[in-house]
């Protein structure tokens, strides 16, 4: 009837999501009254001291010489042994690209479906809601599992969280070694290099004032007009997704949880409404500044100033005000 | 080379979203709808690898009446016919039961390729694609940028968090889910819009295939985000609201 928490570890280091679901786990632990198991792929001593330091049940490292590098069959398959023997009752995991491209395909094999990319949970009598958004970030549901004894899956966005809030444990847990079965032909996917594009030229994250521009400016045209604020503020400029997939601005000015993360002393976020994928990238700068079209769109959420209304009449005004201050 | 693209129809991104009476899904009358963005993506990358390696390109939707405009637009692009599985209630099927009707839609189609956008504008589970290849017993890949044909494989540019990416080879027949962005986009000819008109649409049924809607996880109730930040927003004409923003950056915020 425990809560198990998948964690992610790729050899080398955390991801750091994974306090967030460890510490997420705890909590709805405590308020159902149950208790947390951790699991990670890895068998490292680093990687089991860390687990053991924290307040669970048992830490299990799951280990076997087909599981790296990363393949969706091999953690899936694995995986599954593992959910099978310890028979939890809610399967946590964070929301990384990893777990993306594994944890459908895992909940399948279960004639189940994840909650994918959780913001906050409730527990009411007795079983637990996870909320999550749509559109976007435009509305908020609460997503309830269907009778059953589970196993339930839910995997938590970034941030969503405290890791600072994670309990460290009284009496370390017991930790177990599980060696799932698994065979190469299992295996169908051949992951070859690492690679990042180009040498990034712009280094988001040294501004200390970021404009960044999205969808709202319409065309590339446009662009210079965030440009001259820009200018005027001596910020960077930076943008939001489709911007860049449009091919208006180079990749590397990219904001987002594809492109940088950047917590500079200003973002100003121009024609931006807020999708996840962009604010998982900036929500951690001082002052964040919002002018968009709709009054309801995301970006307000994590918005400290803001105008709503037409940007091409509020950026032009935004420079000659910025002029004259500076 | 055969390759189907699942394909949605979805909300307009601008579209002014107002929750249903019953809080259950949102207020549909008069929403103007469009495709989902990464599935455009989908299509384009299926178009790009037909036009290449040859073989067709079927574009495959679940949804009501409405959505046939979807298929109507893929086959405009160029796509060489359609399958529609016409439902009017989607929302009765979570992501399991609409991937269980999609692997039933294509049971007898035998692809080299599936392709579909990594993720719904709407719901945003991420997760029917990767679900359809589990039930279809295919190798899968998700958020890939580009795809290369090699002799009875495929070797895909899959995206990472941090500005990395890695390259997968995998056998085919498979599975991938498409990044935004994957390429630009085309737009529909004259020529191909008068084209897509004599173009099959097959239409399909829940009931028919065989599927019934058993979800095993449901949305309880939908609601506006409640704010959790105060917002300071300046209001007026456009310089008046500039200035009052630029005070308080310099003297509040002290961030000029």
């Amino acid at each position: 009837m425990s809560i198990l928490a998948v964690l992610q570890h790729d050899g080398q280091a955390w991801h750091r999501m994974s306090w967030e679901t460890l510490a997420a786990a705890q909590q709805i632990a405590a308020e159902l009254n149950t208790a947390v198991s951790a699991a990670v792929v890895g068998t490292a001593e680093s990687v089991a001291a860390e687990l053991a330091a924290k307040r669970l049940e048992r830490v299990c490292l799951v280990g076997h010489e087909l599981l790296a590098p990363y393949t969706p069959d091999g953690y899936s398959l694995a995986l599954r042994q593992l959910i099978e023997r310890l028979k939890p009752r809610l399967v946590l995991f964070p929301h990384t690209y990893q777990v993306r491209d594994f944890l459908p395909k895992l909940a399948t094999s279960f004639g189940t479906v994840a909650v994918t990319d959780a913001i906050a949970h409730r527990v009411d009598g007795g079983s637990v809601l996870f909320v999550r958004q749509l559109f976007q970030g435009k509305v908020n549901v609460d997503v309830r599992f269907a009778a059953g004894e589970g196993p339930h899956f839910a995997s938590l966005q970034a941030g969503a969280y405290r890791a600072d809030q994670l309990a460290p444990a009284s009496t370390p847990p017991p930790v177990e070694k599980f060696r799932p079965e698994l065979t190469a032909s299992q295996i169908r996917t051949r992951p070859l290099d690492l690679f990042r594009e180009s040498q990034r030229a712009v280094d988001l994250t040294a501004a200390e004032i970021i404009v960044s521009v999205g969808r709202g400016i319409q065309e590339a045209g446009n662009i210079g007009l965030v440009q001259q604020l820009a200018d005027a503020l001596g910020a960077e400029l930076g943008a939001s997704r489709p911007i860049c997939d449009a091919g208006w601005l180079p990749m590397e000015r990219q904001v987002g949880s594809s492109g940088q993360t950047v917590a500079p002393k200003m973002y100003m976020a121009i024609g931006i409404s807020g999708a996840i994928q962009h604010l998982v990238g900036m929500k951690g700068s001082r002052t964040v500044v919002a002018i968009n079209k709709d009054a309801n769109a995301p970006i307000f959420e994590v918005a400290d100033y803001g105008i709503v209304g037409d940007l091409f009449q509020i950026v032009p005004e935004l420079t000659e005000a910025v002029k004259k201050i500076r | 080379m055969k390759i189907i693209v699942a394909i949605k129809q979805v909300p307009s991104r601008d579209a002014q979203l107002k929750i249903a009476g019953s809080q259950r899904w949102i207020e549909e009358e008069d929403l103007a709808y469009e495709i989902n963005e990464p599935d455009a993506y989908a299509l384009e990358a299926g178009l790009q690898l037909q036009e290449k390696n040859g073989g067709e390109v079927v574009a495959l939707s679940l949804g009501p009446a409405r959505s046939a405009q979807t298929i109507r637009e893929a086959l405009a692009k160029g796509a060489a016919r359609g399958i529609h599985i016409e439902e009017d209630d989607p929302g009765a099927f979570d992501a399991l039961g609409t991937a269980r009707l999609l692997a039933a839609a294509v049971a007898n189609e035998k692809p080299d390729l599936i392709l579909t956008g990594l993720q719904s504008d709407d719901l945003g589970y991420g997760q029917t694609g990767v679900i359809l290849a589990e039930l279809l017993g295919l190798a899968h890949a998700t958020i890939i940028m580009q795809v290369e044909k090699l002799d009875g494989s495929i070797r895909v540019k899959r995206e990472l968090e941090d500005g990395w990416f890695q390259h997968v080879e995998m056998p085919l027949p498979a599975l991938l889910t498409i990044q935004s962005g994957f390429s630009k986009l085309r737009y529909a000819t004259l020529m191909g819009i008068k084209k897509a008109k004599s173009k099959e649409i097959r239409r399909l049924t829940a009931a028919g295939l065989g599927v019934s809607s058993k979800p095993s996880i449901l949305l309880d109730r939908l609601y506006l985000p409640e704010r959790t930040k105060h917002t300071q927003l300046f209001e007026g004409p456009p310089k008046e609201a500039a200035q009052k923003l630029v005070e308080k950056l310099k003297f509040e915020a002290r961030v000029l």
